[in-house]
């Protein structure tokens, strides 16, 4: 049981690393996708205690949104939007997979450092997975130009969310998850929709050059 | 309790209502004035009970926010302020439905919903007793009245005016939560009841009592702090003026007052403090009022200066609380509560009176009205009477409370020690020369604008404000006019109370204000009698001329045949004298085209006068600001990128040092 749940945490961890390091917009998507996936099969895993019926519901809601709706999505978004398929880093490949690895440190640090519950994590590793998750996602927000990019990172920062709140056995669990999920479709759907009115204004979708909007 | 509440409750869905029906700007009118109407109705029944009768009333419950907790409660003091509010309020709702009656669209609708809103902030700064509550009060209220003066926004002056008055508040409420903050440190505890233990150490009370005057300073408009007074006044509507400077301003000094009963024993110095800023307050105000060319600026600027007489009613209440003079005390304190009420009536009275002006001829420029008199002879004798009262002359009401800081001074004076009755003799010689100087201000207003002859055509054509105006007025006027003869009566009744809050008497030793009702009944009496006497002779006049024939013509000019009505007292040129004595301080422009040739063709002579804390203090200080800042500039360059990086690293550095 601990062995999947560590294995599936890992892998979330390693699909971070291939965000940071992939140069073409349409495998950064397939990675979040992936990733998604993978959390909704670690909260049937990690689920202690036999499957409750919430964590089916969780699992399933997750999988489909985060493994197929978001991705069409995007994708649909990518191909009216003819833009080129590279990703456009600010930050180099080489240097944001250097600066991945100091992060999983920061994280496991941090991890170790937060008071959490005593008892209740399903895996030692998935809190530290989960805010390397979010700092991920913040990371490509942060470092690449693409609006594109930019929603991919917004989606890596749900799926740590996610993570983290799959780490704590709460009652509320599921409310909370639902509601994020439902904002994140929401965020996704209009996001999709706004890059696509940028490309059109603007014959292209590079953030970077909305600093001609300031005062 | 319960009632206070219903009130606010009322009020508020009134505004409601009119931000539904925005379409429709007579109909939102109309219900917001219902609104509050029905909730000042509702509101002053436990406002009166409280100020008479002395009840305290509290309602405490939990809510869902992390800090503080709903904790409302309704004593004399609160009720005091409560009253005004709740009166002037709905007065100055019924006057606004006609005043703002020729505008269209669904503006109308959503100020008088930020008007509810405004009144309901009112109504709860009073009342609230948690640090929270009161802040998330105090920025309604604020707020809602920021979007009020910015009414006619596509004015560029009422803009400026509306931004002026944002920053000023913010920065009133920026000192007011460092206050609370720090009182709470002191007592772990954001509850006013929890406040009064005791036990703050001297420099921490005097700390907390500087950012109140600060804080609440701002908002009363003490000198040098009411800058945004002469911009937001002439900006917001009149009968939104009339609220602003009636009763919200005196918020501020309710907020002080609340601070003052919670602090602990004052030590000497807060008085001398206040009274230093209550005089420079009151001339300076009213110097400022004396220069003005523009109607509502002048009141705002006479609102500086009252706001001066109660702050050196409140300085005499604290100087006595610090020599345990508690007759000094007292007075002071009642003189402060007493021209916060008075204040509310006659200053209200002239506001709406202004509107009228503005109502009718367009314009409160003064230069450009004259012989209103005639025109709208209701409006005319309303303004008067509220001219005759802030003037501080007899009987009226404004006379009753500067009469009791007089004779607080006094008292102050008898105490025999030589520091207080240097002090109190300040004061005395001060409200002197305020008593004076309001004189030749309100003259220059009233007989510029009502008397002589209309110096425009606008003020040729003005007619008579309608009958919902009008008779708002003569509400206010008749109440100036009770409040200020039944005033030895009514003083020892109605804040008997209040004052038991603020300085609670010494064992066995009650609250008497017989001292100064004694008196007053003298003055009262005597101009009574004084009026009579000016009556009889009315009637005999009217007697003696009652068989003749009576014609009017022009006042004889030396033979000159070609009078115009530019050949009059303007404003600039009554209040020249005055103003060029006090050359040094008013520092007066003046733009004039000399005189040289023997057959001079044009010339022109042109007087401004600026306020000098905003143009020597204010205005430097702001711009020193802008250019320190300006360097930081870089930092804002557009990029969404490094903004998200900002915020990303500005958490993790927070959360590393948390766990570190």
């Amino acid at each position: 049981m601990d062995f999947w749940v560590n294995c599936l945490v890992v892998l979330i961890a390693m699909t971070n690393l291939r965000l940071l390091g992939s140069s073409r917009v349409v495998s950064c998507v397939h990675t979040v996708a992936f990733q998604g996936v993978l959390l909704g099969v670690l909260a049937i895993v990690g689920a202690s205690g036999g499957l409750a019926a919430h964590g089916i519901v969780l699992a399933a809601v997750n999988i489909v949104l985060k493994g197929l709706v978001f991705p069409w999505l995007l994708m649909r978004a990518l191909r009216e939007t003819h833009l080129r398929r590279e990703v456009e880093p600010a930050i180099g490949f080489g240097a944001s997979m250097l600066l991945g690895v100091l992060l999983i440190g920061i994280c496991l640090w941090i991890g170790s450092r937060l008071p959490l519950p005593v008892g209740v994590q399903a895996s030692p590793l998935l809190v530290p997975a989960a805010l390397f998750t979010l700092m991920v996602g913040l990371f490509m927000i942060v470092a690449r130009r693409k609006a594109l990019t930019q929603v991919v990172g917004y989606l890596s920062i749900e799926n740590g969310i996610t993570a983290f709140g799959l780490g704590f056995a709460l009652k509320e669990a599921l409310l909370v998850e639902l509601g994020i999920l439902l904002d994140a479709f929401m965020a996704v759907f209009v996001m999709g929709i706004i890059i696509f009115h940028i490309s059109r204004e603007f014959d292209h979708i590079d953030a970077g050059e909305l600093s001609a909007l300031k005062d | 309790m319960q009632l206070i509440l219903a009130s606010t409750a009322i009020i508020f869905l009134g505004g409601l209502l009119a931000l539904a029906v925005a379409s429709r700007p007579r109909a939102a009118s109309v219900l917001a004035a219902v609104g509050a109407i029905a909730g000042s109705a509702v509101g002053l029944v436990p406002a009166l009970r409280a100020v008479l009768g002395g009840t305290h009333d509290a309602i405490a419950c939990p809510w869902g926010l992390p800090l503080g907790e709903f904790h409302v409660a309704l004593d004399a003091l609160s009720g005091l302020f409560l009253v005004p509010i709740l009166v002037l309020t709905a007065v100055a709702a019924v006057y606004g439905t006609r005043y703002l009656g020729h505008d269209t669209g669904p503006r109308v609708g959503v100020s008088w919903f930020f008007y509810s809103l405004l009144t309901c902030g009112m109504i709860a700064v009073v009342v609230a007793r948690d640090a929270v509550l009161f802040l998330l009060a105090w920025e309604t209220m604020s707020l809602a009245s920021f979007f009020l003066v910015a009414y006619d926004d596509r004015r560029e002056s009422v803009r400026h005016a509306a931004w002026t008055y944002l920053v000023a508040t913010h920065i009133g409420t920026a000192a007011l939560i460092a206050l609370f903050v720090l009182m709470a440190r002191q007592h772990g505890s954001l509850d006013f009841d929890h406040w009064n233990a005791g036990g703050m150490t001297s420099a921490l009370a005097s700390l907390c009592f500087l950012l109140a005057v600060a804080g609440f300073g701002t908002k009363a408009g003490f000198m040098p702090l009411h800058v945004w007074l002469p911009e937001a006044h002439p900006a917001a509507p009149s009968h939104v003026s009339a609220v602003m400077s009636g009763v919200m301003i005196k918020t501020g000094i309710y907020g002080l007052l609340r601070i003052l009963s919670l602090i602990g024993p004052p030590p000497a110095w807060w008085g001398w403090l206040l009274i230093a800023i209550g005089l420079s307050s009151g001339i300076l105000g009213i110097l400022f009022a004396l220069a003005q060319h523009d109607l509502k600026r002048l009141l705002a600027y006479s609102s500086v200066e009252n706001i001066g007489i109660i702050a050196m009613g409140l300085g005499l209440g604290v100087l006595g609380t610090a020599y345990a003079a508690p007759t000094v005390a007292t007075l002071g304190y009642a003189a402060a509560l007493w021209h916060v009420l008075n204040h509310a009536l006659f200053k209200g009275l002239l506001f709406l009176g202004a509107g009228a002006v503005l109502h009718a001829a367009g314009t409160t420029r003064i230069d450009r009205l004259g012989g209103l008199a005639r025109r709208m002879p209701r409006t005319a004798m309303a303004f008067l009477f509220g001219a005759v009262a802030v003037c501080g002359l007899p009987p009226l009401n404004g006379f009753t409370s500067e009469f009791l800081v007089f004779i607080a001074a006094l008292n102050g004076m008898l105490s025999g020690d030589l520091l207080v009755g240097a002090t109190t003799a300040a004061v005395i010689a001060g409200l002197a020369v305020i008593g004076g100087l309001a004189v030749a201000c309100f003259t220059k207003a009233c007989g510029t604008i009502f008397l002589g002859e209309p110096r425009t055509s606008e003020a040729d054509e003005a007619h008579e404000a309608g009958g919902t105006m009008w008779a708002t007025m003569a509400l206010l006027m008749v109440a100036c006019v009770v409040v200020g003869v039944a005033s030895p009566w009514l003083i020892g009744r109605s804040l008997a109370s209040p004052l038991a809050v603020l300085c609670p008497a010494p064992a066995g030793l009650p609250i008497d204000l017989n001292v100064a009702s004694s008196p007053l009944t003298g003055v009262v009496l005597a101009a009574a009698a004084f009026i009579g006497i000016a009556l009889i002779l009315v009637l005999l006049r009217r007697r003696l001329l009652a068989g003749r024939s009576v014609t009017q013509s022009g006042t004889w000019d030396c033979g000159y045949q070609r009078p115009t009505a530019r050949m009059q007292y303007t404003s600039s040129s009554f209040a020249q004298p005055l103003v060029d004595l006090f050359r040094g301080l008013l520092r007066p422009r003046r733009d004039a085209a000399p005189i040289v040739e023997l057959f001079p063709t044009a010339a022109h002579l042109q007087t401004h006068v600026g306020d000098l804390f905003t143009d020597r203090l204010i205005a430097p200080a702001f711009r020193r600001v802008r250019e320190v800042l300006s360097r930081l500039r870089w930092i804002q360059h557009g990029r969404v990128q490094w903004y998200v990086l900002y915020i990303a690293l500005t958490l993790l550095v927070l959360l590393v040092w948390k766990l570190g």
